[in-house]
């Protein structure tokens, strides 16, 4: 069983959460626990009530998207050290994508409510947590949008 | 009397292909084939990492093709052709003993004995991991001679992947860190999916002492470029290989001018540094 102590310090060697001063790793210790999960698990699915957000410490998600007709595309895949998930800071709080286990996972797992309160009743912890979600946001959108150039299309050279 | 650079072997006219025939077709994807070639009389074709003959499909037309080949192996030229026009559907249609016409090599390729000591980073995108090819065999071959080498590599998707079996073969080494990445797939994909810049951010290498050849769209060059700064590497050490329309090969038609410079005699391989204000120019 690892305590809150030893959850702050597992917590601040994620480098999402770099340059917290302790006892904002201590307050979002008090939110977290580690989870595992099997490869072919489903962490979380599109509609369900987003109450957790994970960081992979170990191992490979696919976020994917149900197609009808179709086998799911999977949009985005997240490993060690990435966050998993950030439609528990968004209302209506419910998951917009499905996220399936390619491999053995495991995560930090943090309670959306806990975190949410303190983020509510802590301004300066809401805000750095705020940051540093803004920031994963835009590299994931700044890449899907990269990706909408497809940009390994075949190109025509003028002498062919 | 001129020397064609390829061969050494004195012709009359560079504008003069050798004839070279078709000694091993292999389909990489269902538009990309390889081409092994031999010269007439079985010559030797030197070459260095990241150069391009111009091949000539006899009575359809010719196109710059980057050479995919090994340079420690000179009797057998190799050429990846992806089909997007006429001249390409030709080459597609070859079969064993066919014959082609090349001239070449042209242009600079990458400074890969100029890097020694470095940690080494290739980014290819799509089907720009053929003229990095070359280069990767050179670096493995002197694997003693550089630190961390690191191979990163996107395309569209799983079945776009070129050169599979030797990102297999590539992946299995002890002496280098090879992550592919897809633009998108289907579930059961068990490799990462999405773009290629994400590889960069956690891979292992030390930007002080990293050199890196980028080459693949120049919208995905664009952006390893940026990944790699943000990584700390100086944009110096980071070199590029350039694709523009290539006829002459020998800098005087001034198809492939690029700024000042002509991609066919000045590269096709640039160090960024030089060429970084024509690279965020904007065409149209």
């Amino acid at each position: 069983m690892v305590d809150q102590r030893d959850m702050a310090s597992i917590i601040g060697e994620v480098g999402f959460f770099d340059g917290l001063p302790p006892d904002t790793l201590e307050l979002l210790a008090g939110c977290a626990k580690n989870v595992r999960f099997n490869a072919g698990d489903y962490i979380y699915r599109e509609g369900q009530a987003a109450d957790t957000f994970y960081i992979i410490r170990h191992g490979s998600v696919a976020v994917q998207l149900h197609v009808p007709g179709r086998r799911p595309l999977v949009i985005e895949s997240l490993t060690t050290n990435e966050v998993l998930g950030w439609s528990w800071i968004v209302a209506p709080y419910r998951w917009s994508f499905d996220a399936q286990c390619v491999t053995l996972v495991r995560a930090l797992a943090f309670d959306a409510t806990c975190l949410r309160t303190k983020m509510e009743t802590d301004c300066a912890v809401g805000y750095e947590m705020l940051r540093r979600f803004v920031t994963v946001m835009s590299q994931r959108l700044r890449g899907t949008r990269i990706r909408l150039a497809d940009m390994y299309a075949p190109t025509v050279n003028a002498a062919d | 009397m001129n020397v064609h650079p390829g061969t050494a072997k004195p012709v009359e006219d560079p504008m003069l292909p050798l004839t070279y025939e078709v000694v091993g077709i292999k389909k990489e994807l269902p538009d990309t084939v390889t081409l092994d070639l031999r010269a007439p009389n079985g010559m030797p074709f030197e070459f260095e990492p990241g150069q391009f003959n111009m091949l000539y499909a006899f009575g359809v037309g010719e196109i710059p093709i980057s050479i995919s080949g090994d340079t420690s192996d000179p009797m057998q030229l190799v050429h990846t052709i992806r089909v997007v026009g006429k001249v390409s559907q030709a080459f597609a249609k070859l079969k064993e003993g066919d014959s082609i016409g090349v001239r070449g090599p042209y242009g600079v390729g990458w400074p890969v004995n100029n890097i020694k000591g470095s940690d080494v980073v290739i980014v290819g995108g799509g089907l720009g991991l053929a003229p990095l090819r070359p280069a990767i065999y050179s670096v493995l071959a002197n694997r003693g001679q550089f630190g961390n080498v690191v191979i990163l590599y996107g395309a569209r998707t799983p079945n776009d992947l070129l050169f599979e079996e030797q990102l297999h073969e590539w992946r299995g080494r002890f002496d280098l860190h090879l992550d592919v990445i897809v633009d998108r797939a289907e579930a059961g994909w068990p490799g990462r999916v999405g773009v290629v810049t994400q590889l960069i951010d956690n891979a292992v290498f030390d930007p002080e002492e990293t050199a890196a050849f980028v080459c693949g769209p120049e919208i995905m060059m664009r952006y390893a470029v940026q990944a790699l700064a943000d990584r700390g590497v100086d944009t110096k050490n980071v070199y590029v290989s350039m694709e523009r329309n290539m006829h002459c090969a020998l800098g005087f038609c001034g198809h492939c001018q690029f700024g000042g410079t002509f991609v066919c005699r000045d590269g096709p391989v640039f160090a960024y540094d030089t060429i970084s204000e024509l690279f965020t120019t904007r065409e149209a």
